[in-house]
């Protein structure tokens, strides 16, 4: 039941939103999200000490072998706990700006957030489907309403993108749905058991019918042509969403599907894919480097740092899957901050060219050492978050292969460059005309930017018991794979 | 065990006060809250130092990265070689806070310049108590953070930025490489503690890679300690406040590679080649510093390169494998060179900012102790005996001259530049006329006594620092060596030398002999360098550091800058953009063909709406862009 709670509690809050349209849309909206924090963290606690995580299961469409169930452990924990974290701040966002007591704006992130949080929950592949799919649509709204210059090609282009990706998972998907035995079953562990049997050919083709959806969601080089526009067209919390959470759904599906169901399509296509995110991570990190808009910047940076994530989990060690769910939750906080901290830039400065900024630091103390913080956990300096998931998905992809390990490496310097670059233009230097006289952080902003510094440091400094919530479950998957 | 967790918790507390009180905090408060943690840091290493009783203590605090087989704790050890440097840095580093209380008085930032500062003997101090190579790493990161902050302190100035900026990402090419050192350590060993690593190989294991690893943590000693090729950082940090050259660019960041490989030596001693390219380094990059530093005319750059060049005496020594030697070396270039550039920081304070020696002269009798110490600490660093930096430079050339006579006759060389250069700028400094401006010369002041008393300190370890390890041709008894022995390979045997050999009288010569004609040529014929027009020649391309800031720009920066555009236009845009409108093309024209083929099939036409979507879509979308 309480995992139906977590599941179901935003969509009816937000549909509250939308429909009844209360003045106080940001006071509910805000509650709501940390009622669902709470309740999140309780549902957690109860996962860590079950001993094989929970589970709820009703049967669905009875004949057809699909059932409306869901899961908690090891795996899915900790992004579960991204997304139910992450909620509350980009609500918090929105704090004294236009969107905050727009009730239609609040309840599509609220819709959102249940669509996010059935991706990860679901423990039936039609289920995993259906929340993957479902999640587009509050997106898809928020970017197209509320979206900047050019808005309506942008996010029709990312639509499409998307949708035509999941096309090649629904096929791959129906196909490992019917060789299950007897009257077919779309649950996950059967899954597991039927694609493991298949012949290698097959496997080969779902396992690239998988990672092409998959790819496209996060992205991975090529596929990502829909992303930097999107993230720089999209009003900042579908940013947030879209970066912090969404786009982990597509490293949530290697880790859950992808690896388990095909580990001989892996033998086959697994050192292709992981060159493409290798390639990524340079070529975003490369782009990134000469980006005149902030946002933009982050759009590649994010494009960059997922690359790494897919390389790790593609190299199907413990250290990788451990070092990619770490990294999840760090890039999740740390680029929340980052899009926050352009966004706080943007209106004040009706800005975010990097040229036209500068000084801000003059102005505001405050601002610059939480974007200094941030940064850090973004370049992944040690005692940051950053560094955890850095460390040790570099180390699983330098253990698969020496080359492509220190070639992913370079992006430790290459994020340098750019995030450096980024803080100087904006933050040093003289004030421009319009950063000149920049108001300081009101509280709200505080209230958000500070607790996700202080999640920077916690969880570079004190990792374990994080990583002592994942190994169990990362433990059990990985025993599959051998 | 509880007060050795003081020694790092300290001067973080200082950071978080000053860090989080700033700029409420008013300045004399926040520069007592800064000093007294490196101070009382100070103080318990002192007793570790003298109740140390040879035994190698590790204190296991909590774990760190704990996944699989796979544990990194957050470990302390100490041992004689961390009691040494914990003196050097809390020492050195309680001197400089003091320093800093005087020379930063007028500063706005004075408050965020002592956070900053504990920050860094934190990184630094856990860089060398850590027991693993990976808490190594955090100090390593760390304190390239700060050497970050502390460049661009005054960041309102965008070519402070800009050098701030170079520093960190060079260190962070040689951190890949250091990175990947550890990677391959745990590969090989499966942890990266210190003591099981060596004792790995104590023990005889065949252990793969050794040669791969060493060179390895050697990239990052070459960013870190600013060797070739990452040197170029080094002398563009001097745009940071003055002590913070001095403490972290010449007494102790800098230092952190040298310390790393002594730490290392097991692994280095395994690997000759490895050791041998380290010295060839080290000693490239001592000619090519003391050749640059030859015709500098900002007084901080002339003891950067100068830097550059000693830290290249010390990796020199590594390669001799004269361990004792070069962290001998280490704390006495951490006397002088700390010295001198606070000397330099008094001189840059009373001329109101100028740093140009060719617009200073005479400020002998205006600044006597500044004077003074200055001089003390040239002739330390230019070998001339009995200061300390003749003992330290002359047991690494001892050391070269039976390891590789050639090497060691580049070194003589080296060491004669040195003092030339170093006579050079004490002369036109201190000797001579006034050479700056009317308003300058009112304004020429003794620095105040928190600035002073660093230097007469430092000046006092100068002269006598050589006392640490005084030879037993010298009357001494070796202490550093005894006390570092235990943590380092069997010394080759060298055997004693006379006074009167060629081993002994050229390190003598060539300290001497350049000095005299520096005093000749600027003292006595009173020459200054001319304007940077008149500069022409060979002479034009030293002065120009042999252009290499250029070259790197030209074959690394630019070409990256071209590749971002060509990614970002080219094949993003044209490339792989076209493809993906081309399938939105092809899905329209097969949908056209699939709406021809009515099979009654379901999954056809459930396949066929999803694509309709898609198709629906995408003419919207061409309609609205044409």
């Amino acid at each position: 039941m309480s995992l139906l709670f977590i599941l179901f509690f935003p969509l009816v809050i937000g549909a509250i939103l939308l429909v009844a349209k209360p003045k106080q849309a940001f006071a509910i909206s805000l509650i709501a999200s940390i009622i669902e924090l709470v309740a999140t963290i309780l549902v957690l606690k109860d996962a860590a000490t079950a001993e094989n995580g929970l589970v709820f299961t009703k049967p669905w469409i009875e004949e057809a072998g699909i059932s409306f169930s869901l899961w908690v452990d090891g795996v899915n924990g900790i992004l579960i706990g991204l997304c139910a974290l992450m909620v509350p701040f980009i609500v918090a966002t929105t704090a004294n700006s236009d969107k905050a007591n727009n009730s239609q704006y609040q309840g599509l992130m609220l819709a959102m957030q249940t669509a996010l949080m059935g991706a990860f929950l679901a423990k039936d592949a039609f289920l995993f489907y259906f929340f993957f799919e479902a999640s587009l649509l509050p997106i898809y709204f928020l970017a197209a309403i509320y979206g900047g210059e050019n808005k309506n090609a942008i996010t029709f282009k990312f639509f499409v993108y998307t949708l035509f990706g999941s096309l090649f998972l629904l096929i791959g998907l129906i196909y490992v749905y019917l060789v299950t035995p007897g009257s077919h079953s779309s649950d996950i562990e059967t899954l597991y058991q039927t694609a493991t049997m298949l012949p290698e050919r097959i496997q080969g083709n779902l396992f690239l019918a998988f990672f092409i959806a998959f790819a496209i969601k996060m992205p991975i080089f090529p596929f990502h042509t829909w992303q930097p526009d999107t993230y720089t067209v999209a009003p900042t919390q579908a940013t947030m969403l879209l970066s912090g959470i969404m786009l982990k759904m597509g490293t949530y599906g290697l880790i859950r599907l992808v690896l388990p169901m095909f580990p001989l399509g892996i033998i086959t296509w697994g050192n292709t894919a992981i060159i493409l995110s290798v390639i990524g991570i340079i070529y975003g990190s490369v782009i990134a480097i000469q980006q005149k808009d902030a946002k933009r910047l982050l759009a590649y940076s994010s494009f960059a740092h997922v690359g790494l994530m897919s390389a790790g989990i593609l190299s199907q060690s413990l250290e990788g899957i451990q070092g990619a769910l770490y990294q999840m939750l760090s890039h999740g906080i740390n680029i929340v901050g980052l899009f926050f901290i352009i966004e706080i830039i943007e209106r004040r400065t009706k800005s975010r060219e990097i040229a036209q900024l500068g000084g801000i630091t003059q102005y505001s103390y405050v601002l610059t050492v939480a974007f200094v913080i941030l940064s850090l956990g973004s370049v992944a300096l040690p005692l940051t978050n950053g560094f955890i998931g850095e460390f040790l998905l570099l180390k699983s992809v330098f253990d698969h292969d020496m080359i492509i390990g220190i070639v992913a490496g370079i992006s430790i310097i290459l994020g340098a460059v750019y995030t450096l670059r980024l803080i100087q233009k904006t933050m040093f230097g003289n004030f421009s005309r319009i950063t000149k006289d920049f108001e300081d952080l009101s509280a709200a902003e505080k209230w958000v930017l500070i607790p996700l510094c202080a999640f920077v440091i916690l969880g570079g400094v004190y990792p374990t018991w994080i990583l002592n919530f994942t190994e169990p479950g990362v433990q059990a998957l990985v025993s599959l794979l051998k | 065990m509880s007060l050795l967790l003081l020694i790092p918790l300290l001067p973080l507390i200082g950071f978080a006060i000053n860090g989080l009180a700033y700029p409420k905090l008013s300045k004399s408060i926040a520069g007592i809250v800064g000093t007294i943690p490196p101070l009382v840091a100070f103080v318990i290493s002192l007793q570790l130092f003298l109740n140390f009783d040879g035994q190698t203590q590790i204190i296991q605090l909590a774990d760190w990265i704990k996944v699989a087989d796979l544990s990194i704790p957050f470990a302390f050890q100490i041992d004689a070689l961390s009691i040494m440097m914990l003196l050097v840095i809390t020492g050195v580093g309680t001197l400089i806070h003091l320093y800093s209380m005087g020379y930063m008085a007028h500063d706005a930032g004075f408050g965020k310049f002592f956070s900053f500062l504990n920050l860094f003997i934190f990184f630094m101090l856990i860089l060398v108590l850590g027991a693993n190579f990976t808490v190594l790493f955090i100090g390593w990161e760390g304190v390239g953070l700060c050497s970050y902050l502390l460049i661009g302190f005054w960041n309102q100035k965008n070519s402070y930025g800009d050098a701030a900026r170079k520093a960190f990402i060079m260190n962070r090419i040689g951190d890949l490489g250091f990175l990947v050192g550890i990677f391959l350590l745990i590969q090989e060993f499966g942890t990266t503690d210190y003591q099981t690593i060596f004792s790995t190989i104590k023990d005889g294991t065949e252990v793969g890679n050794i040669g791969l690893i060493a060179f390895c943590l050697f990239i990052g000693a070459m960013g870190k300690s600013a060797q070739i090729p990452l040197f170029t950082w080094l002398p563009d940090a001097m745009a940071g406040p003055t002590p913070v050259s001095a403490l972290i660019h010449a007494a102790t960041m800098v230092t952190a590679g040298i310390y790393m490989v002594i730490r290392a030596n097991a692994l280095f001693e395994l690997s000759p080649e490895v050791l041998h390219f380290v010295g060839w380094i080290g000693l490239a990059t001592a000619l090519l510093g003391a050749a640059i530093g030859l015709f500098q005319n900002d007084i901080k750059k002339v003891l950067a390169y100068s830097t550059v060049s000693q830290l290249g005496y010390m990796f020199m020594g590594l390669g001799a494998s004269a361990y004792t030697a070069s962290f001998f070396h280490v704390m006495t270039h951490a006397f002088f060179k700390a010295l001198l550039f606070l000397g330099a920081g008094s001189v840059i304070h009373a001329m109101s900012d100028e740093q140009d020696i060719r617009k200073m002269g005479g400020l002998k009798s205006k600044m006597p102790i500044t004077y003074l110490t200055f001089l003390l600490g040239t002739i330390a660093i230019s070998g001339i005996p009995p200061f300390a930096g003749f003992f330290s430079k002359d047991e690494i050339l001892a050391a070269l001259y039976h390891h590789d006579f050639a090497m060691w006759c580049l070194a003589i060389l080296g060491s004669a530049l040195t003092s030339f250069y170093m006579f050079r700028v004490f002369i036109l400094t201190f000797w001579g006329d006034f050479r700056g401006t009317e308003k300058q010369a009112h304004h020429l002041h003794e620095s105040p006594w928190s600035m002073t008393i660093p230097l007469i300190i430092l000046a006092v370890f100068s002269v006598g620092g050589g006392l640490i390890n005084l030879p037993h041709f010298a009357g001494g008894n070796e202490f550093l060596a005894h006390w570092l022995a235990p943590i380092l390979p069997e010394p080759h045997e060298v055997g004693e030398v006379s006074f009167f050999s060629l081993e002994m009288g050229a390190p003598l010569v060539a300290a001497f002999l350049p000095a005299i004609f520096a005093i000749y040529y600027f003292g006595i014929q009173k020459a200054v360098p001319g304007n940077d027009e008149s500069v022409q020649g060979i002479q034009k391309v030293i002065y120009r550091k042999f252009y290499i800031d250029e070259i790197y720009d030209f074959v690394f920066v630019r070409p990256i800058q071209v590749l971002s555009t060509f990614f970002a236009q080219v094949i993003d845009f044209l490339v792989i953009d076209l493809i993906v409108e081309g399938v939105g093309k092809t899905v329209k024209t097969a949908s056209d063909e699939i709406r021809k083929a009515q099979t009654g099939n379901v999954g056809y036409y459930i396949f066929m709406m999803v694509l309709s979507i898609a198709l629906i879509l995408v003419l919207t979308l061409r309609s609205r862009i044409l």
